[in-house]
């Protein structure tokens, strides 16, 4: 037979008590469902997303209405419940009465209001539901000044969301620093720096006193007499359970509605989950354990042994550009032992609290990539004395128990693979240093292992040093391949110095052993050339890997791929068109838009390059230089042209900065990106060089990369001016192209020489006036097409094949 | 038989490589110095890639797709890559080059 299950409340706990009962007992129940507001379960906690406007409603609703009618759910939306009759076992709603075998109370919380005059005028708003947020949208939508009362989670996330919607919003909080709950005293200053710096006004230790207004809110009082204009006021200093119903029919309430751990509260045909509740003393606010008390309810429901126990819940806000993450206890005391690491230049703070060996809090600002794997710690309770020392490096710094990664690769199986790219394992690689190879250079030549990405050199290395021990010495800086002695740094010094503007010159005078270099010096000494003197060295195509001196990609069949730029990944009818054109006439197998906002067409024939290129270019398209050590591609978004949140025109920048910058050779490829706000839609951050619009100017980060390696960009510098924007990133381009080894990304070359030489040495104004000089002549040799040069007869013989003899005939 | 006669010495760029169309294949013909050249077949034996889009150093040349180094005077892979490519005879006379008629399957007379 089926229960009648009445619930009250279609909050995200209730919700997820009807997809386990569904999911186990489907025909099982017949529910009914009363919910206040006009609608059913959707995601709270995305509630910041709509507000900010990164989201919209229709993105976060969980159970739509087909999702009711498929479940037969009897939904009272709309309407309120006025009573709980327990004798009768009726619930009474605004309505008429329905009759249940089980009731589940989930009626959630309600903002706290603060008891001070003008509390009920128009224009103060709460922060709790959709109707809320739409309210909070509505008015932003009029602009003015917003004051936000409260500096917590729920108080920070409206205050970003109303200033990104262009509000000059004001917070204002109680306590000394914010998030007082989840963060300690650092993290809450560098919190709020981070927001001030987005342009919100934040007050700490500010009491609100009264909210002034005649017929609507004008002004914040404050208890120092001081008064804040406010066209909006938010009041978001807490939440308290909605127990109104329960206490009205008797059940035991404390703070909360009180439940066991089944989640059964004093009647056993009454249930109750969610922030409604108290469960030995605690009220909960985080989705986690609501879902694990929903997950106890459904079970108790049917009949199943079930309890909750509460686990250790972290807290992520969710502002963008605001990084932090807190988990656990982290409150100072006798028997703590702290663990803090602080690097300023990055706004990163980290801090692990300890109680004898085990982790028990975290807060991280800045840098929370490891939170995940600190919470798991917390959770679990982990024994951490043998890790401590490098514990707040996170994961990546722990090797087991082996602290030295000497022992760690000597432990190491002779089957296990170090080598990834040629499958070499540690047991070939040995047996080769045993049998004499005792450089880097040998083992690569005898085993192949590290002789393709490199990323395995290390582990080779450490191979060296564990077998010969003493006699390898793993610090000696590396010469660039087989064919001299010298490092790269060595011969880009050694070609200023001495003034050598040939490859001859090169191979004479630093005495090389080869008589004209290899595939891997032979490319270094080229560019170092052709950067370090641009009018006096001629570029030779046949020191370049085969991409470069074709202009197109080369595939695995040995066809090529043909990228045509498109400027800030713009693009017109006209191009599009030309593009289309070529893919027909050429038989491209394959057309794909690529990461770079351009388009690839991929399996030409080598023969067929040159005319392709003449046809694009009569479109005005040229080489997009997808196949080069130089400028890729500048991604732009589309900025103030037609974006609600742009501050700066990002597309138009980055159009200029491609136009400067296109054709540059450099040490390794070069992307950008700039976004028009901090919303970061050109994914800047993880370029060589990202700029990131804000209101009062341009962030211009370098060093990042999405690759091989992941890496953020970090702060070069911030400029008020689009003019000095294209000025340092011209200028940090030339440093780049003057002192990094071939083949270093920028993030590798900023690593070797140090961020703050970077900076120092941008910041000298007439450095930079001379790098960007140094810059432009160049161009004057190098900013061409190559696609316009070789679209022409002769360029057809060279790409074609010498001769072809298949159709001679043997005799 | 006599040798067939390819195109011109300068049609190929110095420390550089044209490939030549056969009924067998593909030949990858390379122009290590001023006069010396050699042919060898364009394939590389690891993965096919066209050793004439290769880097062409001494008288080696490094194939594009994965860095195997082939001596092009032997034919023989270098260091710790095991393989051959075929190599043919090729000379230098009068500025044009002309190249073994084996390679359409018939005999030098």
């Amino acid at each position: 037979m089926t229960n009648r299950l009445v619930i009250i409340g279609a909050g995200m706990a209730s919700g997820r008590v009807i997809e386990h009962l569904h999911e186990t007992d489907p025909g099982g129940w017949d529910i009914t469902l009363f919910n206040a507001e006009a609608r059913g379960n959707y995601n709270r906690i995305m509630l910041s997303p709509v507000l900010s406007g990164e989201k919209t409603y229709d993105d976060i609703v969980t159970h739509d209405d087909a999702w009711y009618a498929e479940r037969h759910i009897t939904c009272r939306f709309g309407e309120h419940v006025t009573a709980i009759d327990r004798t009768r076992k009726v619930v009474t709603g605004q309505n008429g009465e329905v009759a249940y075998d089980k009731l589940l109370i989930a009626t959630g919380s309600a903002p706290f209001i603060i008891p001070i005059e003008g509390r009920d005028l128009p224009g103060v708003i709460t922060y709790r539901d959709l109707d809320d947020t739409n309210a909070m949208i509505a008015a932003a939508a009029k602009g003015g000044k917003a004051v936000v009362i409260g500096g917590g989670l729920l108080g920070l996330e409206a205050a970003a969301g109303l200033s990104s919607r262009g509000m000059d919003v004001t917070v204002l909080h109680l306590v000394g620093h914010l998030m007082e709950r989840q963060l300690d005293e650092t993290a809450g200053y560098l919190l709020k720096k981070d927001l001030e710096r987005r342009g919100i006004t934040v007050k700490t230790g500010a009491s609100t006193a009264a909210i002034l207004g005649k017929d609507r809110a004008e002004a914040v009082l404050l208890q120092d007499k001081s008064v804040l204009g406010a066209d909006l006021v938010v009041l978001a200093v807490g939440i308290r359970p909605e127990t109104r119903l329960a206490t009205d029919a008797g059940l035991d309430v404390a703070r909360g509605i009180e439940v066991s751990a089944q989640m059964v509260t004093s009647d056993p045909d009454i249930l109750a989950v969610g922030e409604c509740v108290e469960l030995d003393g605690q009220l909960f606010g985080l989705v986690a354990p609501l879902y694990d008390q929903a997950k106890v309810a459904a079970a108790t429901l049917m009949g199943q042994g079930a309890a909750f126990v509460n686990r250790e819940t972290a807290t992520k806000l969710k502002v963008t550009g605001c990084d932090l993450f807190s988990a656990g206890d982290f409150a100072d005391g006798d028997d703590r032992e702290d663990i803090v690491f602080r690097d300023p230049a990055r706004g990163v703070y980290k801090r692990l609290v300890l109680q004898g060996d085990r982790l028990i809090g975290a807060v991280m600002y800045g840098d929370t990539a490891d939170g995940g794997w600190f919470h798991g710690l917390i959770k679990d309770g982990a024994d951490v004395s043998e890790m401590r020392d490098t514990l707040i490096f996170g994961p990546a710094f722990q090797g087991g128990r082996a602290l030295d990664p000497m022992a760690a690769v000597a432990a190491l199986p002779a089957d296990a693979e170090i080598c990834g790219c040629n499958g070499v394992c540690k047991g070939r690689i040995t047996r080769a240093i045993e049998g004499g190879a005792d450089t880097l250079d040998d083992v690569r030549a005898q085993t192949k292992a590290s002789s393709s990405c490199g990323t395995c050199t290390g582990l080779v290395e450490q191979l060296l040093a564990v077998t010969l021990g003493d006699a390898f010495d793993m610090d000696t800086p590396k010469p660039i391949c087989a064919c001299t002695d010298l490092t790269h740094e060595d011969v880009r010094r050694l070609i200023k110095a001495q003034e050598l503007k040939s490859q001859p010159a090169v191979w004479q005078e630093l005495g090389w052993t080869t008589p004209n270099g290899c595939h891997v010096c032979r490319p270094a000494i080229n560019f170092y050339l052709l950067a370090d003197w641009p009018v006096e060295y001629q570029d030779d195509p046949q020191s370049r890997f085969v991409n470069e001196r074709n202009h197109a990609n080369i595939q695995k069949d040995g066809t090529y791929s043909v990228v045509p730029r498109m400027w800030g990944g713009l693009t017109s009818a006209t191009e599009l068109r030309a593009i289309a054109d070529a893919a027909e006439k050429y038989d491209v197998p394959t057309v794909k838009v690529t990461g770079g906002q351009r388009i690839d067409l991929l399996g030409v024939r080598k023969e067929d390059l040159p005319a392709m290129w003449a046809d694009l270019g009569k479109a005005g398209l040229v080489s997009g230089h997808a196949y080069s050590k130089g400028l890729r591609t500048v991604k732009t978004c589309v900025g103030t042209d037609h974006c609600r949140f742009g501050t700066q025109d990002s597309t138009g920048l980055g159009v200029k900065l491609e136009q400067r910058l296109w054709g540059s050779w450099t040490p390794h490829k070069v992307k950008m990106a700039v976004s028009g706000c901090p919303r970061n839609c050109a994914e800047a951050t993880c370029k060589d060089v990202g700029i990131v619009c804000v209101d009062s100017g341009y962030e211009i980060g370098v060093g990042g990369a999405a690759g091989m390696d992941l890496r953020l960009t970090e702060p070069l510098v911030k400029v008020e001016t689009e003019a000095e924007a294209m000025e340092y990133t011209v200028a940090f381009v030339q440093l780049y192209r003057e002192n990094a080894r071939y083949l270093d990304r920028p993030y590798k070359w900023i690593a070797r020489v140090g961020l703050d030489w970077v900076r120092d040495r941008l910041a000298d104004a007439a450095e930079r006036r001379r790098l960007v000089a140094a810059f432009d002549l160049s161009q004057t040799i190098y900013q061409k097409d190559p696609w316009a040069e070789r679209a022409d007869e002769d360029a057809a013989r060279a790409f074609a094949p010498l001769a072809d003899l298949t159709l001679e005939a043997a005799e | 038989m006599s040798w067939i006669d390819i195109g011109a010495l300068n049609d190929i760029p110095l420390r550089g490589a044209r490939r030549v169309k056969t009924p067998l294949g593909c030949i990858a013909v390379f122009r290590t110095d001023e006069a010396e050249v050699f042919a060898t077949a364009n394939a590389c034996p690891h993965k096919g890639g066209p050793l004439s889009e290769g880097i062409v150093h001494g008288r080696k040349v490094t194939c594009p797709l994965h860095n195997w180094v082939f001596d092009l005077e032997t034919g023989e892979a270098q260091g710790a890559d095991e393989g051959r490519i075929a190599t043919y005879p090729l000379r230098v006379e009068g500025g044009r080059l002309l190249l073994d008629p084996a390679v359409l399957g018939r005999r030098a007379a």
